[in-house]
């Protein structure tokens, strides 16, 4: 029983680190129906910038609180990506707005290669560590442990999907972006500036991005320049669970994933009799994904959907 | 005979003396290397014809294709190799590991008939790695593919007594390793673009592009959409195969690192590039991407002539031209650098506001 | 006069909304067969229906003899029942004339096999698909654009393609989803002319229009749909007089 519950907490702290990243595939996805493939990227840059001022203030300026230095790497990450979301959004998906379905997509892994080689180029091939300046302190939960970097990343997430939800549900922007991925057309029609909506959800999706970047960096101790791939698709996974499109559905895919993963990593090796150790770890994402997309494709909260003639 | 037909047979006996004599201009110009990889350029032209079935023709985006060249080259090191100890010839491996490849393509296909373009491109994915995973762990407790370290000590390609992997001397000219894995390669190359060209103008070729322009119309056509769909990936899948199977027997050793998502995205881009659905375009996008990181090189001595030191690794460049390449050609040239005469016709008419306006109104329709 | 197409009871709803409701009508072979009602009544689901594209809840239909419902949409196609659609769904990077020989699928074997070998039997089927496309394309008055892509045509030509391409099926029953939609007055008289020569072919035609005057000029009979529900059938004479039809279309009170 205690493994499980250690277990689960694990898979709800990483599962809510996938929620942040899943928000913001799946708010693209709502409005363009495009996978923005970049998105694992901006989420790996977001560490990345973040470290590089956690690391260099860390040195410097030793004395100072861990959570404002992290606090200093945010506020230049956070801006850069909301910027890298931004440029990507105009350079390279708004030209291709009307083309056949498969250009945007082969676009969004042209500029997925492109920032993981800036990122090589910039940083090098090698694991950057993040300082140990946080507060190191665990607490006992039922029998489960629970880190204090853990508790913050499942504080800050769900402060931040709440604070989503009040965006996108009572904020004319959130109505903006409900209605522009309803029907752009309409929308449009409608009064809304498509394109500045589009942008915003790029926006914010980065941000959401470069947050989650930084908790996976704190998590692990670690971010590297391939960092993003994984974190990425399983975030991917993790939206289509819950429903693509639906920010709900991505918050629950993103826990449940987290979880599932956890859990999975925990028991397999009891559950194939040692044939399949943890490594397999990874997989079980795939597999979700590919068992969803076969047998409910609509996802957990999402509405079926009918091809029309 | 007219002049037309002559023309065409003068420039088809040129091309066949051209291509038979490469191997020894490419060794006398640029050395021994790049004739391996001329090997390699036609290795990756069979992968990519390949992937063109399923792509270009079909229109399903298949990021995990570089599984069943995964599948090929493995099946050859199992049944070429200490590692299980058994060493069958080429003759018979190669087209079991074609086989294997093509049943593994119906198998994997076969779940991602009912989703759409973004999707299958997901789980594509998602199969491909899991193969990867696989492949890097299943050495415990059973050790099938020796994990991480691969197989190696694989049996060349054979001719009876003679090896294709030692030099030999016929008639007065040496024939390196390079040399003669060159002819076995194009030969088999010059099958697959065969039978690439005669899919291509067929009805299995028309159904394919039909259900590629739209699937729900070529059902109400009359096509069988999910036989013709799992037949793609089952032809692409087995030249795949065949290609991991060749590759095996000319490196003398693979390892999962050679087939990862890089890869598979690398064949894309070769198609992307080329020409979607145009064999010539794919032809010329594979040699083009196989050769230019050695070119890059050349940059680094470059560099050094020009700054004193390398201020940034070629090798390290050459991922991060393909990214600027494959946005760029989205963007400018989507059809690819050669694309078909349909196709520049296509992009052509585009001026035309008249057709503009009527190409959207049957667009929007859908 | 044999029956057709035999509809009976078919329903079909999604989620709450009763797209179809005990919908039955019959189309006698070599007739032209109209399916009018006002807009969101239920005739396109019941062509997507008839061609599979989705299954019906409850009722069957069969095409000469043979059941429709749970058929796949190319099964559809081998039984006999080709169609157009309401948007006109062509291959559009295929030249018209590679358009109507895609139509001919059905009716020719050629695979992979057949492909790589070209023997002659596939010699022999490929030259006939092309003939076939070729004259079906001067059925409808469009050969002069046989290598043009069929996204460069124009609406009207659009059109004419899309039949020619079902009619390469050589079927049994034409279904036309709004053959006219868009069409200017030109146009519509030579669709019409188009549509007779068809009928005096021998084809059975079954349409869906909102052009009244073509619909009462051309058809032999007609079914009204309303909100999923058939509320008339019969010749367009006794139909146009239905006070149920003239509700339908006016609003009013209902008889």
């Amino acid at each position: 029983m205690d493994v499980f519950l250690q277990q689960l907490v694990n898979g709800l702290v990483l599962g809510s680190v996938y929620a942040l990243v899943a928000l913001g595939y799946t708010m693209v996805y709502g409005i363009l129906e495009l996978i923005n493939f970049a998105h694992g990227e901006i989420t790996m840059m977001g560490a990345m910038v973040a470290l590089a001022v956690i690391g260099a203030l860390a040195l410097a300026a030793p004395a100072l609180p861990g959570v404002v230095i992290v606090g200093a790497g945010l506020a230049l990450a956070i801006p850069v990506c909301m910027a890298l979301g931004l440029l990507i959004e105009r350079v390279a998906y708004r030209p291709l707005r009307n083309a056949p379905r498969l250009a945007p997509l082969i676009t969004a892994i042209g500029v997925s290669i492109i920032l993981q080689n800036v990122a090589m180029l910039i940083w090098g091939k090698q694991y950057i560590p993040f300082p140990a300046i946080l507060p190191q302190g665990r607490h006992d939960v039922l029998g489960a442990s629970i880190t204090d970097v853990q508790l913050a990343i499942l504080l800050l997430a769900v402060v931040i999907m709440a604070g989503l939800t009040l965006l996108v549900g009572k904020t004319r922007l959130g109505r903006a972006m409900r209605a522009t991925a309803q029907s752009r057309q309409v929308a449009s029609l409608m009064g809304v500036d498509v394109d500045r909506v589009i942008a915003a959800t790029f926006v914010i999706g980065s941000a959401l991005a470069a947050i989650a970047g930084v908790m996976v960096s704190a998590y692990y101790g670690l971010a590297h320049y391939y960092m993003g791939f994984l974190l990425g698709l399983k975030a991917f996974s993790a939206a289509v669970l819950g429903g693509i499109g639906n920010l709900a559905g991505a918050m629950l895919g993103g826990l449940l994933l987290g979880v599932i993963e956890a859990l999975g990593a925990g028991y397999i090796g009891d559950l194939t009799g040692g044939f399949l150790g943890s490594h397999y770890q990874d997989v079980f994402a795939f597999f979700v994904l590919i068992l969803v997309l076969v047998f409910r494709p609509s996802g957990l909260l999402g509405e079926r959907l009918a091809e029309r003639a | 005979m007219p002049s037309a037909r002559k023309r065409a047979w003068a420039g088809f006996v040129l091309l066949a003396v051209g291509l038979a004599v490469l191997p020894f201009l490419v060794d006398f110009g640029l050395g021994r290397t790049w004739v391996r990889l001329v090997d390699f350029a036609l290795l990756y032209v069979m992968l990519a014809l390949g992937l063109n079935i399923v792509v270009g023709y079909a229109g399903l985006l298949d990021l995990g294709y570089v599984a069943f060249y995964a599948l090929g080259a493995y099946v050859y090191a199992w049944l070429a190799s200490p590692h299980f100890g058994v060493h069958l010839p080429f003759w018979a491996i190669l087209p079991l590991g074609a086989l294997l490849a093509a049943a593994f393509g119906v198998l994997l296909g076969a779940p991602t008939l009912r989703l759409r373009g973004d999707y299958l491109a997901i789980v594509t994915l998602g199969f491909g790695e899991i193969i990867r995973i696989f492949m890097n762990n299943l050495n415990a407790p059973l050790n099938i593919t020796n994990g991480p370290q691969g197989i190696n000590l694989i049996d060349p390609l054979r001719l009876g007594d003679v090896s294709l992997a030692q030099s030999h001397v016929l008639g007065g000219i040496t024939l390196s390793a390079p040399h003669q894995y060159y002819y076995v390669f194009l030969i088999l190359t010059l099958g697959v673009v065969f039978v690439s060209m005669r899919l291509e103008d067929s009805r299995v070729g028309r159904a394919w592009v039909a259900i590629r322009e739209d699937e729900i119309a070529a059902a109400a056509m009359g096509i069988d959409t999910r036989n013709f769909k799992l037949l793609a990936f089952a032809m692409g899948a087995t030249f795949g195969g065949l290609a991991g199977g060749l590759f095996a027997s000319f490196q003398g050793f693979i390892s999962p690192e050679s087939f990862n998502l890089m890869e598979s995205i690398m064949i894309l881009c070769m198609i992307v590039l080329g020409g979607m659905g145009h064999i010539p375009g794919v032809i010329f996008g594979a040699v083009v991407l196989t050769l230019l990181p050695e070119a890059l090189r050349y940059t680094g001595d470059a560099q050094r002539a020009l700054l004193g030191r390398i201020v940034v690794d070629p090798a390290d460049l050459r991922m991060l031209l393909f990214g600027v390449a494959l946005v760029a050609v989205m963007l400018y040239r989507p059809a690819g650098l050669i694309p078909s005469a349909r196709r520049r016709r296509e992009l052509a008419a585009k001026g035309d506001v008249l057709e503009q306006e009527q190409a959207s109104l049957a667009d929007t329709a859908r | 006069m044999t029956v057709l197409l035999d509809v009976r009871h078919v329903a079909k709803a999604f989620g709450g909304i009763k797209a179809l409701s005990d919908v039955s009508f019959q189309v006698q072979a070599g007739e032209i067969f109209g399916l009018i009602g006002p807009n969101g009544a239920g005739k396109t689901t019941l062509f997507n229906a008839l061609t599979g594209l989705y299954p019906v809840d409850a009722g069957e239909m069969r095409l000469d003899g043979a059941r429709l419902d749970g058929a796949k949409p190319h099964q559809v196609l081998r039984l006999g029942l080709a169609r157009t659609f309401q948007n006109i769904r062509l291959f559009a990077h295929m030249t018209a004339l590679e358009n109507v020989m895609v139509g001919r699928h059905a009716r020719t074997r050629a695979g992979v096999l057949g492909a790589l070998l070209r023997g002659a039997a596939t010699r022999a089927e490929e030259a006939e698909t092309r003939a076939r496309a070729r004259a079906l394309l001067a059925r409808v008055g469009i050969e002069r654009h046989a290598a043009r892509l069929a996204l460069h045509l124009s609406y009207g030509d659009q059109r004419r393609l899309e039949i020619a391409r079902a009619l390469a099926s050589e079927p049994k029953l034409l279904a036309l989803d709004e053959p006219a939609a868009g069409m200017n007055l030109a146009e519509r008289v030579a669709l019409r002319e188009l549509l007779l020569q068809l009928r005096a072919d021998g084809l059975t035609l079954l349409f869906i229009e909102h052009d009244v005057k073509l619909v009462m000029d051309l058809c032999d009979r007609l079914a009204v749909l309303d909100y999923g529900v058939k509320i008339a059938e019969g010749t367009p004479d006794a139909v146009s007089r239905d006070p149920r039809v003239i509700a339908a279309y006016l609003g009013g009170d209902a008889a």
